[in-house]
Order: C-alpha cells, then sequence, then structure tokens
C-alpha cells in the first residue's frame, strides 16, 4: 500500500501546508507531525505566487530572503523522510521552479528524496505534458486540483493521469481567504466521489477545528494552510509549539469523524 | 479571413495555444473552463461580421485611424550623413501616437472590450506598469459604461501620478499593489488573484501580447491593424513593401501588431528592441531574450529573466511599458525560428534618440518607441539609400517628460 493510501485507509485525513525555508523548517514539520498531521504539504517558494493570497504569498518572499534554494528544499525533504518513514510528503508550487531544469530532473529528484507527490498550480490538464509524464515515470504522484468551475464535461480530464487524492479547492478564488459554504462542498464533493476512485480532500479558507470537523463528515481530507503559515509569522522560530497543538485541536476535530463514521 | 497554407508563419498559434515550444493555457484550474470559453467566443466573433463592423468602425470613429505613415525627412538625413557612402535608407514613421489616449493600446482594448460584453461579462479589470494600458482600458470602459478596476503596483502608482489621475477621471478604481516590488509583474499578479475569484462576472483585460491562450492570439490579432495599414499604406506611397521593419518589445504587442501581417513576406526584415537598461552585462535590463531563457510565468511559456532556480529577477527600464521580465510567446518563438532580430537598446541611447526625434521631427515619441528610434544609428549604416524602413512610433512621450527631465538633471 503507499503511503497516500496508508494516510487515508484509517478514515478522514488532515493535510497540513507550510512553506518551505520559511522559519526553523524541519523542527516545524515534526511538530505538525507530533500534532496528528496525516498528510504533509510542502509549499515550494516562488517569487510570482499568483494563486496564492497575502499570508502564503508573505511566506514565499520571507523564505526567499532568507536564501531559500531548491536545492535546500530536496534536503528538507529528504531528511523529513529519514525521521518520518510513513507520512505522506508532498510539494506543492508553482510549474517555473519545478520545470526550469526539466520535469526529468524534478521528477527523479522528487523520487530521490522520497517525495510522495507533487501539486503544481499552474499546470492544467491540457498543459500536462509539461510535468505529468515524468513524474507518472518514476512513481511520484500528480495530485490535480478541481475547483467551483470545473464541470462535469472537463471532470474526466482532471481526473485523467492524478493519482494519491484529488485537492477540491472549495471556492473559486486565492488561499487563505473566504470559506465556502457547507451545502456546496457536500454537493461537489458528492459529485467528485462519484467520479473517481481516488480520496477527495478539500481546503482553501478552512481555519477552525469546527470547520474541519464539518468537512470531514463529508470528504477524506480537509486541507489546512494559511492558518499555520499565520503561526510560523507569528512565532518565527518558536513556531514548533504552538504549531503542534493547533495541528492537535485540528487533528482531534478531523479524526473525530473516523469514529462517528 | 484569409486561408494560411500549412507552413506559413502565421498560421500560429496551433490548435493548443502553443507557439512551437512557447505560449500554452498556464493557469489555475479555477481560470481554465473561462479561457476555454474566451477562445469558444473569440472565435466565434472572427466569425462574425457585425464584431468585426464593430471594431473597425469603434478604430475610425473613437480612436482615430488609419493612423498616418509618415515619411521622415529630417531624420532619413540625419542617418543618410552618419552612414557610409550609398547607405542611409528612407526612414517612415508609423504614428501610432496619433491615436486617442497616446499609443497604440487602444486598439487591443476595444477588441477586448466588445468581447467581453459578448461574453455577458459585466466588470473590467485591467494591470497596468506605467499607466498607458490602464488609461486605455479606462478610456474604454467609460465609453462602454462598465465599472473598472484597474492594478497597478504601488511604486507605479508613486511614479505615474499623472496617469493615475487620468484614469481616475476616467471612472477607474485604481488598486496598489503593495505586494513583491510593487511594479508591473505584481500589479498583473494582483490582477490574476482578482479574477479568480471573480471569473463569473468579471472581464480581464490584458494590455499586451502575453499570458495564457487566447490572449496572446487576439491582442496580436486586434493590435495586427498596425501592420495591416502599413503595407497598404507603403503600397500606396512607394508601390512596393518596406524592406525593414523596426519596433519596441515590452511585453511585445506593439511590435506583433505591426509585424504579422509580414511574416509571410521574406523580403522584409524585422528587428525587434528590447530594454537593455544599464547594459546587458549588467542586472539593471528588462531584455528577456538577450539575457533571459524559457519558462513559465503569467500563463505562458516564453523567455524570462530568472535565476537557475526558475525565481524570476526583477527588470529594469527607463520605460516604465518595457520594465517587465518577460514578452509574449510569439516573440520567444520567431526568435529561435530567426524570422525576427531582438536587438538591446539601453537606457542612455533611447533618452539620446528621444531627444533627436523631438528635434528633428517635432514629435515627442514615448521612451518605448523612443527605443525603436534608438536602434537606427546600427540599421541604417548597413542599408542602401533606395531601401525602406518602417519605425512604429507606438506612442507618445507626454507621459514621459518628467521621467526624461529627471534622467538629463532638468527640474521642472
Ligand atoms: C507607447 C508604448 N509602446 C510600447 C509599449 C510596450 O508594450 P508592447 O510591447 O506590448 O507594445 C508600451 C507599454 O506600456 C507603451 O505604452
Amino acid at each position: 500500500m503507499t503511503r497516500f493510501a496508508n494516510a487515508f485507509a484509517k478514515g478522514p485525513a488532515l493535510v497540513c501546508f507550510i512553506t518551505a525555508g520559511d522559519g526553523d523548517t524541519a523542527s516545524n514539520l515534526d511538530a505538525l507531525v507530533a500534532g496528528g498531521a496525516d498528510v504533509i504539504e510542502l509549499g515550494m517558494p516562488f517569487t510570482d505566487p499568483m494563486a496564492d493570497g497575502p499570508a502564503i504569498q508573505e511566506a514565499n518572499l520571507r523564505a526567499l530572503a532568507r536564501g531559500t534554494r531548491t536545492a535546500d528544499i530536496f534536503r528538507i525533504a529528504t531528511e523529513f523522510r529519514q525521521r518520518h518513514p510513513n507520512v505522506p510528503l508532498v510539494l506543492m508550487g508553482y510549474a517555473n521552479p519545478m520545470t526550469i531544469r526539466g520535469p526529468e530532473w524534478f521528477a527523479d529528484e522528487c523520487a530521490k528524496a522520497g517525495v510522495d507527490g507533487v501539486i503544481c498550480v499552474d499546470i492544467p490538464s491540457e498543459e500536462d505534458a509539461e510535468l505529468g509524464p515524468a513524474l507518472r515515470e518514476k512513481g511520484v504522484s500528480l495530485i490535480r486540483l478541481a475547483t467551483p468551475t470545473t464541470d462535469a464535461a472537463r471532470l474526466p480530464a482532471v481526473l485523467n493521469g492524478s493519482s494519491g487524492f484529488l485537492y477540491y479547492v472549495s471556492v473559486a478564488g486565492i488561499t487563505g481567504m473566504q470559506q465556502a459554504a457547507q451545502g456546496s462542498i457536500e454537493e461537489a464533493v458528492a459529485r467528485l466521489k462519484a467520479a473517481s476512485d481516488i480520496p477527495v480532500a478539500v481546503g482553501f479558507g478552512v481555519r477552525t477545528p469546527e470547520q474541519a470537523a464539518a468537512i470531514a463528515k463529508v470528504a477524506d481530507g480537509v486541507v489546512v494552510g494559511s492558518a499555520f503559515v499565520e503561526i510560523v509569522k507569528q512565532h518565527g522560530d518558536s513556531a514548533p509549539g504552538p504549531l503542534q497543538d493547533y495541528t492537535a485541536s485540528l487533528a482531534e476535530a478531523v479524526h473525530s469523524a473516523r469514529i462517528n463514521a | 479571413m484569409t486561408v494560411q497554407s500549412p507552413n506559413s508563419l502565421r498560421s500560429y498559434p496551433d490548435e493548443s495555444g502553443h507557439f512551437g515550444q512557447f505560449g500554452g493555457r498556464y493557469v489555475a484550474e479555477t481560470l481554465m473552463p473561462l479561457i476555454l470559453d474566451l477562445e469558444k467566443e473569440y472565435r466565434a466573433a472572427r466569425q462574425d461580421p457585425a464584431f468585426q463592423a464593430q471594431f473597425d468602425d469603434l478604430l475610425k470613429t473613437f480612436v482615430g485611424r488609419p493612423s498616418p505613415l509618415y515619411p521622415a525627412p529630417r531624420v532619413t538625413e540625419h542617418f543618410r550623413k552618419l552612414a557610409p557612402k550609398g547607405k542611409g535608407p528612407k526612414i517612415y514613421f508609423k504614428r501610432e501616437d496619433l491615436n486617442h489616449t497616446g499609443a497604440h493600446k487602444i486598439n487591443n482594448c476595444i477588441g477586448q472590450i466588445l468581447l467581453a460584453m459578448r461574453m455577458g461579462k459585466t466588470k473590467i479589470i485591467a494591470e497596468t506598469g506605467a499607466g498607458q494600458h490602464g488609461v486605455a482600458t479606462a478610456t474604454v470602459a467609460a465609453r462602454f459604461g462598465l465599472p473598472c478596476t484597474i492594478f497597478m503596483g504601488a511604486k507605479d502608482v508613486e511614479r505615474q501620478k499623472p496617469n493615475v489621475f487620468r484614469m481616475k477621471l476616467l471612472g477607474a478604481e485604481v488598486m496598489p499593489v503593495t505586494s513583491g516590488a510593487e511594479t508591473l509583474k505584481d500589479a498583473m499578479n494582483e490582477a490574476l488573484r482578482h479574477w479568480v475569484a471573480n471569473v463569473h462576472d468579471t472581464f480581464y483585460i490584458i494590455g499586451t501580447a502575453a499570458g495564457p491562450h487566447p490572449y496572446p492570439e487576439l491582442v496580436r490579432d486586434f493590435q495586427s491593424v498596425i501592420g495591416t495599414e502599413t503595407r497598404a499604406q507603403m503600397l500606396e506611397a512607394e508601390g512596393r513593401l518596406p524592406d525593414m521593419l523596426v519596433a519596441a518589445v515590452g511585453g511585445g504587442s506593439n511590435a506583433i501588431g505591426m509585424f504579422h501581417p509580414f511574416l509571410d513576406d521574406p523580403e522584409v526584415a524585422m528587428v525587434g528592441i528590447e530594454a537593455g537598461g544599464h547594459g546587458v552585462d549588467t542586472d539593471k535590463h528588462a531584455a528577456s531574450l538577450t539575457g533571459g531563457k524559457p519558462g513559465i510565468l503569467h500563463g505562458n511559456k516564453t523567455y524570462l529573466l530568472q535565476d537557475e532556480d526558475g525565481q524570476i529577477t526583477e527588470a529594469h527600464s527607463i520605460s516604465a511599458g518595457l520594465d517587465y521580465p518577460g514578452l509574449g510567446p510569439e516573440h520567444s518563438w520567431l526568435h529561435e525560428a530567426g524570422r525576427v532580430r531582438y536587438v538591446p537598446i539601453t537606457d542612455s541611447e533611447a533618452l539620446e534618440a528621444f531627444q533627436l526625434c523631438c528635434a528633428l521631427e517635432g514629435i515627442i515619441p514615448a521612451l518605448e518607441s523612443a527605443h525603436a528610434l534608438a536602434a537606427l544609428p546600427q540599421l541604417t549604416a548597413e542599408m542602401d539609400e533606395d531601401k525602406l524602413l518602417v519605425v512604429n512610433v507606438s506612442g507618445r512621450g507626454d507621459k514621459d517628460i518628467f521621467t526624461v527631465a529627471e534622467a538629463l538633471g532638468v527640474e521642472l
């Protein structure tokens, strides 16, 4: 069984995002795992994070200002994999840093570092050739995004070639801003699950344990990002403690849906 | 529509929006359905004689087209004197500076707002650097009564106060963008962020021949009126096609608009002028073809200024309209195909050409256009006297007088 399959097998999973190079990333990742994160998304900083709201934009720029390079991100990933052999690790970011040395190079580095999956915000299925084939060749999952604007006619193309899980972006917008109405999430997840056999995780705008618990009742996973990134900003090098506490509160909310299911 | 032969240079992009390896649709999934819709609607509009008729009529009655093809006698004479004996072509200016709002930008804005209304969109957004595209967009939005928001880097808002006030007079809301370096690239990021959250009712009028497919194609098509007119005007004036076309390349819309109708005429040479800033051997320039390499940004694959990790580096040019770390994908492709030659011109060369044009022809050119004019010393020295060269004077320089005064150390 893959790490992804394992992580989603027990019931709804908590997926936690932080930006690589923002703060003490290794300790922050350990805090997320200790708090009960089931899947880790590690953001690759980019100078032009077009799909992100202010919190993650600033995290990108902080990481770059500290001199974070692509090689550092793969080092962080490699060491994470040594410390946490079973927790799925996803790299999330933008096309240019991922493809600049060629997709084969990137896929190879992911495989060597023990990265399980990749989310690339600005490569839709139409441009799959840019990255998808290289990742699949190396056994790294390409995790695609589905959104409220992804209609039934498009969905098969989005699902084709994707694996690991499907990330449902619950609002048309950028990270960290609005929160979608629960009703619309339920409807969308039902539609997505009917069309696919991979787990569906829901994110964008999720902050509180209450929200996370509500989503966990209908989806296979809950993704939280900006709220973590804000904790890193606020606490700097002493972020691990607050990160772990906050993760634990979300994990409890998400995992309680397992028992009640 | 003319039927293109399969090996025509004018038949690109291909069905998936690529010019060779360049172009494409590198956007978030949320935008993808809208981009596909836009393409469908654009295809339909192209087939619709009423759409074309309305576009042509507005260009004539609102923009003031056709713009003149002006034989520039004193500039011609000046460069003939400097050139080796028998060299120094006859120089023409394509006068886009005489358009309403003072640049070629309005051609594209007219086309896109007609598309927006056709698609039933009720709100307009745009990015702007110097404010020229912002002013042109605010102008067409006012003309058609649509609310309009212009995203502009906070630094540019500060540097370009007159244009900010123009936009406000025209009824636009100007949103200063405080992320990143607070210039054009960041304004484009912010416009994309706003668009993603408002796709249902908002149309994004992109200001140059770049961005996700079909923007590079449709902006080029709307701007091709420049080249189509030039062709007819030159045939009428000289009975033949020009030997060389010269245009400044920021995102590339005035250049591709001038070049595209001539791409299949091998006897017409074309030169695109990039902003060389302090020099392409420094880190302060905006010459993405000369100093960059292919990458993905703002929806398309194209040449970009970037480091070895694919992080985008800041551009620099004295001309705000050329101050962008990329360019439209069709130029990247024409560059690699060798059909168009791209040459960098520095800030100081552009400043010199700016003054020369004012003094010799009584025309104050935009600093962008001054980059094209600044290539004349090197280009004219190699061309025989009986050759014909056209410079695209893409805009007028009223907007630039403060920048030029400062660069020349003059206090106003
Ligand atoms: C007068 C003028 N020329 C040229 C440009 C550069 O844009 P493009 O390369 O799209 O023509 C601008 C952009 O603001 C402009 O205002």
